[in-house]
């Protein structure tokens, strides 16, 4: 086991300088946006692409900074008087703010080609809102005191929520954007409320005094537990998930794609800079909130999108199940941490962090993939698309890469961190609570059964967008996507690949953050570059290179075994199909059907209503519509609570005059009453 | 690594391609006899594919690039597959690239394609097939993960042969995990080779079909490749069936060209072995409702878990 030297904290922050400069150009693209707010030219194309370009240096400067793993500090005094704005790049911050800028470059230069005429809000407004929203997810990780952090984190929530309402002349739009409003905000207040526990009686907000400050071991588990539910309802965690199958879709692509896949992974920033930074040590069992809760997400996710017949809602559905894995991946952590097993719990927090990566690229990957398909085709319901391989191949080949990858398959990226994963659930050794113990092979049961779940859902997704007949006369219309969306496309698609043949270049930069948090790295255990062999003692490795040149090599080879032995030629004909004949569109699975299986064996999950014809219809219709038990056991409840307590209250608002001043005469009264017997 | 290591990579894969048909086929001849039917030839799954392989080929007029590519991908990969499971040497060096989770990784891989592929062309029997061999793999996926996972925490690495190495060297009795574990892979050998009780590889019945709906609409060369792909997808869970829970034979260690020459007997015996007990099974067993394949597998996961259980509890 290596140990890492103290992190160097240098007095000269050019990094961190830099980084704040490109979050200040954010701000100006998007204030340049309102110059000429109608123009789709000038917003769209242009502001956006250069965006795009600040995104990079951003990447740049991030990764730099990860590479030399140096803590910077800098105080700018701006905001209130006596509260200067504390910034801070440590490593931690480096990584998200790579994953950040790395992912907006590809999402804001499909966002240039993407925004055109009638999207709903001006192009210059939108431009605006978007790169606010990227500079304050930018803020929200440099912040080093809570004031800085909560209002970006307040500023990242308003902006997001009029992207999301971009449409907001449609009523649901204007619906799913009051309850992501709602639940961020509910999130934000206990992140207030954890802030004001961790300053530990000393008042002093910046991130430094709360590392410092001594709390007992009560407060420190109402602490965790404040940023758990806080962070939890930001990133999707069930039930505080409600808000993500309803927000993504409604907002455009570009935003659907920046809010899974870039500002969920704040919220999961948060936590670990809570969770394992400020808090000091953690206390094994935390850890168990977050496993539990995680693993039961991400079957719940997986689950619920099998059975989605949205395209972006069965991506919201999957969204909610990866950052199930990422909360199992820190409860995971924090128990190994917190037992003293080093080792292996810098192995889960590689495995969290890897995750966090790979779900930023595929995620916004396959959330632009069904931008384009709703561009091309005005769809985004799942049971009127299908064929679209042959009409939009760009989108199609490159969605594939997307989906082959969050489905899980070596040798692409999504593998690479479950197979961490599982290998830190595998050797995590013999914990000293034997309940924990066998949580463990339980939680990576599920896990698995999740990830094969996955594989269903994403099959489902594919297939029925780009596969097969077209099922709607109109779809032979759609066009494949422009220049620039196929640059961002294509941009996310390099990133799936090379995230997942590079494992050890990736982990190698990682190191910073699993020694800044755990004080232990994952060390190389092989000498080979191309082979990641992370559990030193044991014969455990991995090599994407190899096996994808294997895999090829061998396909190749058969291909041209194949070729040269018999030279038939192909002939095209009709389909087949057991020869029944009158093969139509109507006759292939709807999304509906592909998920039947599912809806069956899982019934007790869903709260389905259906609605079937009776032998005697002239026109026989057939509905299914599926919702969440949660609505009725949890929210509707609280809803109806909330009513009747309103409705008590606004008793007392009489509306008459003589009514108030006998309110404040009584209160006179009450008071000194108070001030009399005290 | 020596040149005896990459003899036994290549002989192993090229002892898959070649006998995989073989036991297809003298599977098949057990169980006519076990039926009292008279058997086909052990050559017949040969002169399928030769017969196919000579044919014209002939593909739907919708159908994508991705249909012609995914026999090769599918083949490839089960070719690939049968050089990472130790059947016959453990020095193989391939498999310091590929563990056995990559393998489970490999084969899920092969599934997608073949699924998409079904999907393809667009036809009902495509898309049914796709969305029960979904079914049918994403319990059978996990189920053979956890058996996987219970000989690795015995054996302290997911490579297979190391597990390998591990359990021939013999010196631990018959553990109950193992007992468990092997129940679970039987199970999910059959389901996810569309044997009976899960699937029937002779009809082509509506009701029942999974594997076959799949490759409806495939013809001639692509329909050998796919059909060779399946019979060494049998032959490489048999295999690694073997490695798990009976490694007898395999060469181990430091080994050199004599103990592989024991190797490819012992192979072929246990191979007979194997082939004449799964044709026990399917010719003793009734095909299911496809909606109670999920029960069945279910019960096989359940019982991998419990192995993996045991496996914590008694280590305790």
């Amino acid at each position: 086991m290596l140990w890492l030297p103290h992190p160097v904290i240098t007095t000269s922050p050019s990094l961190l300088t830099g980084c704040v400069a490109l979050l200040c150009g954010w701000v100006l693209v998007g204030l340049a946006g309102l110059l000429r707010p109608g123009s789709v030219r000038f917003a769209g194309r242009t502001l956006f692409t250069l965006g795009a370009v600040l995104g990079l240096g951003l990447a740049a400067l991030a990764g730099a900074s990860l590479l030399s793993g140096g803590i910077e500090r800098l105080t700018l005094p701006v905001g209130l008087p006596e509260l200067p704005l504390h910034l801070r790049l440590d490593p931690l911050s480096s990584l998200f703010l790579l994953l950040l800028g790395a992912s907006s470059f590809g999402i804001s230069v499909f966002a240039g080609g993407y925004f055109r005429e009638g999207e709903g809000a001006l192009p210059g407004l939108l431009c605006l809102q978007y790169h606010l929203f990227l500079a304050s997810m930018g803020g929200v990780l440099l912040a080093n005191d809570a004031y800085g952090f909560l209002v970006a984190w307040e500023v990242m929530a308003l902006s997001s929520y009029f992207l999301v309402t971009t449409q907001h002349r449609i009523p649901e739009i204007r619906r799913a954007g009051f309850l992501y409003l709602l639940m961020a905000h509910v999130g934000a207040l206990c992140l207030l409320l954890c802030f004001g526990v961790l300053q530990g009686g000393s008042w002093l907000f910046t991130f430094h005094a709360m590392r410092a400050a001594h709390l007992s071991p009560g407060w420190a588990a109402v602490a965790f537990l404040l940023a758990l539910v806080g962070f939890g309802a930001k990133a999707g965690l069930v039930p505080l998930h409600v808000w993500l199958p309803e927000a993504h879709p409604a907002a455009p692509s570009p935003v659907s794609a920046l809010m899974s896949g870039v500002m969920l992974k704040t919220a999961v920033y948060g936590m670990l800079r809570v969770g394992l930074d400020l808090l000091g040590r953690p206390v094994w069992w935390w850890g168990l909130a977050p496993l539990i809760l995680g693993l039961f997400t991400v079957f719940y996710g997986v689950l619920f999108a099998a059975v989605q017949t949205d395209m972006k809602r069965l991506l919201a559905y999957s969204s909610v199940e990866n950052i199930g894995i990422v909360f199992a991946g820190i409860g995971l952590t924090i128990v190994f941490a917190g037992s003293g097993m080093k080792a292996v719990a810098a192995l889960a927090l590689l495995a969290t962090l890897y995750h966090c990566l790979n779900h930023s690229f595929m995620k916004s990957l396959l959330f632009l993939g069904t931008g384009s398909v709703l561009h091309a085709t005005g769809e985004r319901n799942l049971g009127r698309l299908g064929g679209l391989i042959h009409r939009m191949p760009w989108v199609a080949w490159l969605t594939l890469i997307g989906t082959l990858a969050i489905a899980g398959l070596p040798p692409l990226n999504g593998f690479v961190s479950e197979w961490l994963l599982l290998q830190s659930f595998l050797f995590a050794g013999r914990l000293p609570h034997p309940f924990v113990n066998l949580l463990i092979p339980m939680g990576m049961a599920l896990l698995v059964l999740a990830a094969a779940l996955a594989g269903y859902v994403m099959v489902k997704f594919y297939g029925i967008i780009f596969l097969g007949q077209p099922r709607e006369a109109s779809l032979v219309r759609a066009h494949d996507c422009g220049l620039l969306e196929r640059f961002g496309l294509l941009w996310l698609a390099l990133g799936c690949l090379a995230l997942g043949l590079f494992p050890l270049q990736v982990i190698r930069a990682l190191g910073a953050v699993t020694g800044q948090l755990i004080g232990a790295v994952v060390p190389q255990g092989s000498p080979h570059w191309w082979l990641l062999a992370p559990v030193p003692a044991r014969p455990v490795s991995y090599g994407p290179l190899v096996f994808l040149t294997a895999t090829v090599a061998v396909v190749l080879l058969t291909a041209l075994v194949v070729r040269l032995t018999y030279r038939q030629r192909v002939r095209r004909g009709p389909a087949w199909d057991c020869g029944f004949g009158a093969v139509t569109a109507r006759m292939q699975d709807t999304a509906e059907g592909f998920g039947q299986p599912i809806r069956h064996l899982f019934q007790p999950f869903f709260e389905i209503e259906r609605e079937l014809p009776e032998p005697a219809d002239r026109e026989p219709r057939y509905r299914i519509a599926i919702r969440e038990r949660i609505w009725r056991l949890i929210y509707e409840p609280i809803s109806g609570a909330v009513g009747r307590l309103a409705n008590t209250a606004a008793r007392v608002q009489q509306g008459r005059i003589s009514v108030y001043l006998l309110y404040s005469f009584a209160t006179l009264l009450l008071l000194l009453a108070v001030a009399l017997i005290s | 690594m020596k040149a005896i290591d990459w003899i036994t990579q290549v002989l192993e894969m090229a002892v898959a391609l070649a006998a995989a048909p073989a036991f297809l086929g003298w599977l098949n001849q057990c169980r006519a006899w076990l039926q009292n039917r008279r058997a086909p030839s052990l050559w017949l799954p040969y002169r399928n594919l030769r017969k196919l392989f000579h044919k014209e080929a002939v593909i739907a007029e919708n159908a994508s690039p991705l249909f012609r590519v995914a026999p090769y991908v599918v083949f490839g990969t089960m070719v690939l597959a049968a050089g990472i499971i130790p059947s016959m040497g453990t020095r193989l060096p391939l498999v310091v690239s590929a563990d056995a989770i990559a393998l489970v990784g490999l084969f899920a891989a092969a599934r997608m394609f073949m699924t998409l592929a079904a999907m393809d062309v667009g036809t009902a029997f495509g898309t049914l097939g796709a969305r029960r061999e979904m079914m049918v793999g994403f319990l059978a996926e996990p189920a053979l993960l956890m058996v996987i996972f219970v000989a690795s925490l015995i054996s302290s690495s997911t490579a297979l042969p190391v597990i390998t190495g591990h359990l021939a060297s013999g010196h631990l009795g018959l553990s109950p995990s193992l007992a468990f574990s092997a129940v679970a892979f039987i199970l999910v050998l059959l389901a996810e080779n569309a044997r009976i009780p899960v699937d029937n590889p002779a009809t082509h019945l509506e009701l029942t079909m999974i594997h076959e709906a799949m490759v409806l609409e495939y013809s001639a060369r692509h329909l050998a490749l796919m059909e060779w792909a399946a019979q060494l997808k049998l032959f490489n869970y048999v295999c690694i069936g073997f490695a798990l829970f009976f490694p007898w034979g395999v060469a181990v260690g430091r080994f050199g060209p004599e103990q592989l020459l024991v190797a490819i007997p012992a192979l072929a015996v246990k191979l007979a072995a194997a082939g004449f007990a799964l044709a026990l099974i399917e010719t003793i067993s009734a095909k299911m409702r496809v909606m109670r394949i999920p029960e069945f597998l279910g019960t096989a996961f359940l019982f991998a878990v419990l192995g993996l259980l045991v496996h914590v509890l008694l280590r305790a």
